[in-house]
């Protein structure tokens, strides 16, 4: 094929890329997006094969059979994995990406003439730079992905994970990693390839180690962003626009949706990536914890009370995806219907372990998504509103981040859930939140407490509305 | 492929393709940014392409072709798993039935 064809091929592909994007602007054209995503996919993949083929077929049989093997694994694993284990899904895949990208730059080290990047047997200034980096970036997805993954799937420990010296010794590893890439471009042996390698995998754990679990949010866009960019360096090495077209629209997608899930929280990414946050929060206030009388209430009275209501808001949080109430909480809102009650939802964006994590939740169980609104769309409906009912949710709703400049949360925006006539609040115990703070919002008059596990709590409540 | 791109042309697409993902992803609608992962990380890996040149370019096993078929069934993963979930995903948005 002429290597014009080739890079034409490949323009193809890189615009139908940014189609699939910006399909995702509505539900209604995101499929569509998402076939023109498959379909650029298709012709980058095709175009590869006919160019290396060009040059006599060689190993083609085994690159069939690999990439059947990876397409079968990923065809089961898209079809089999619930919706409530989504963050884990894509931190499992960004660790992927990483690895190909890093495995890559090794194959193009092992076999500089095949990949053209080398003469008389030197590997090209430019190209040591660029492989370096995106082999340092890449790995750092592929290690920081692991640890995001197994606190996701509660493997660890989602506590933060803080010892002393911490950020010195991630400094100094930083540091050793500068210079072991500056030796590698002055001289690119494979055993400083390697050392790069092994020094940025060691900082990739470290790094995600001390963040906490309610920050996952950030950390999963933040290694999305990572996954591309290490994509966008091998481009670079490989002298692919196709590559580096990719890594830049995810690269600044990541980056966008950290920003995003940052500003949901009133917190720099800085102070995210530092870590160990929740954990001091909550050593802090579990000294000065004293009992404060708070009204509970049985799923009847809900039931009576929502039945009776004009508008009711529901807001679902995190606690919603772990007990999987999110069926019968539609069911609840039917029924709601049925009984003339307005209903819609209200979600914040750093609800769940991911960024839309609580949309895909409520598409799952049939709710309609026009029903589904942002925090700033929705927030002044609240004063209007009879009830407010949230399922799962915490912090989010803690008026102290409004009213309380002393509050660690002081400044996030919240959902003003507490200027509803009524606040049902199902929650399983009287425990605080991720930020380990206390919600003055239990203790209002106008909040009445469903203390149960969230999908019993609404079975209950759909029973007594029959 | 020198023949064809400088690396000033490739760090012009670079930087222009960054300005077109800042532009398309803020008119993402937030109730789909769990979609928008799934579907920017099988799209990125694309690295496929650098796989399928490592594992097609020489005719014995050698490390490079290993390393290369190795990420070819890493980067399929993604590929096949990111937009078969991502389809899966999106089919389940749906607008309020009229009555």
């Amino acid at each position: 094929m002429p290597i014009q064809l080739t890079a034409l091929l490949y323009l193809v592909s890189s615009v139908l890329f940014v189609l699939a994007l910006r399909g995702l602007s509505s539900p209604a054209t995101s499929r569509t997006g998402n076939i023109f995503g498959i379909v650029g996919m298709t012709i980058a993949v095709l175009t590869t094969i006919a160019t290396i083929s060009g040059g006599g077929v060689m190993g083609l049989v085994e690159i069939l059979v690999a990439l059947i093997i990876g397409g079968a694994i990923g065809g089961i694993l898209a079809r089999r994995i619930q919706m409530t284990a989504m963050p884990q899904l894509v931190a499992a895949m960004h660790s992927l990406v990483g690895l190909a990208a890093v495995l890559v730059a090794a194959a193009a080290f092992y076999n500089q003439e095949a990949f053209g990047i080398s003469t008389g047997g030197k590997l090209h200034f430019a190209s040591r730079i660029e492989m370096a980096l995106g082999v340092v970036i890449g790995i750092i997805t592929f290690s920081g992905s692991l640890v995001a993954f197994a606190k996701l799937q509660g493997l660890v420990s989602g506590n933060p994970l803080v010892f002393k010296g911490q950020h010195w010794l991630n400094a100094a590893i930083g540091l050793l990693i500068l210079g072991l890439i500056v030796a590698f471009c002055v001289e690119p042996t494979k055993e400083l390839f390697w050392a790069v390698t092994l020094a940025a995998f060691v900082v990739g754990f470290l790094v995600i180690l001390p963040i906490g679990g309610a920050d996952m949010p950030v950390v999963v866009s933040m290694l999305n962003s990572y996954s591309g960019w290490a994509a966008a360096g091998i481009g670079f090495t490989l002298l692919n626009p196709a590559l580096i077209v990719t890594g830049a629209l995810v690269g600044s997608s990541g980056a966008i949706l950290s920003y995003i899930m940052c500003k949901g929280m009133n917190r720099s990414l800085f102070n995210v990536i530092l870590g160990g946050f929740g954990g001091e929060a909550a050593a802090a206030s579990s000294g000065t914890k004293v009992a404060r009388p708070f009204k509970a209430g049985s799923a009847e009275d809900a039931a009576f009370i929502m039945k009776n209501a004009g508008k009711v808001i529901i807001v679902p949080g995190y606690g919603m995806a772990v007990s999987q109430a999110q069926h019968q909480l539609r069911e609840m809102a039917d029924k709601l219907k049925e009984h003339g009650v307005e209903v819609a939802y209200a979600i914040h964006p750093v609800a769940g372990r991911m960024p839309g994590h609580m949309n895909v939740l409520l598409a799952e169980a049939n709710v309609p998504y026009d029903e589904v609104f942002e925090l700033e769309t929705i927030n002044s409906d609240f004063q209007q509103s009879d009830v407010a009912f949230v399922i799962g949710a915490n912090d989010v709703t803690n008026p102290a981040a409004r009213d309380d400049p002393k509050s660690p949360i002081y400044g996030m925006p919240i959902l003003d859930v507490d200027k509803a006539k009524t606040v049902l609040f199902v929650k399983r115990s009287m425990a605080s939140g991720y930020a380990g703070i206390d919600n003055d919002l239990f203790y209002k008059d106008n909040t009445m407490m469903l203390l149960a596990d969230a999908k019993k709590m609404v079975e209950d409540i759909v029973k007594g509305l029959a | 492929m020198h023949d064809v791109y400088s690396f000033i042309s490739l760090l012009t697409v670079f930087v222009m393709a960054c300005f077109v993902g800042y532009y398309v992803v803020w008119s993402v609608t937030p109730a789909l940014h769990t979609p928008l992962m799934s579907v920017t990380n099988a799209i990125s890996s694309v690295i496929i392409v650098g796989a399928l040149i490592a594992a097609g370019a020489s005719a014995v096993w050698d490390a490079s072709k290993i390393f290369g078929l190795v990420a070819i069934v890493l980067a399929a993963v993604n590929i096949f798993g990111g937009f078969a979930v991502t389809a899966r995903m999106l089919a389940m948005y749906k607008k309020k039935e009229k009555k």
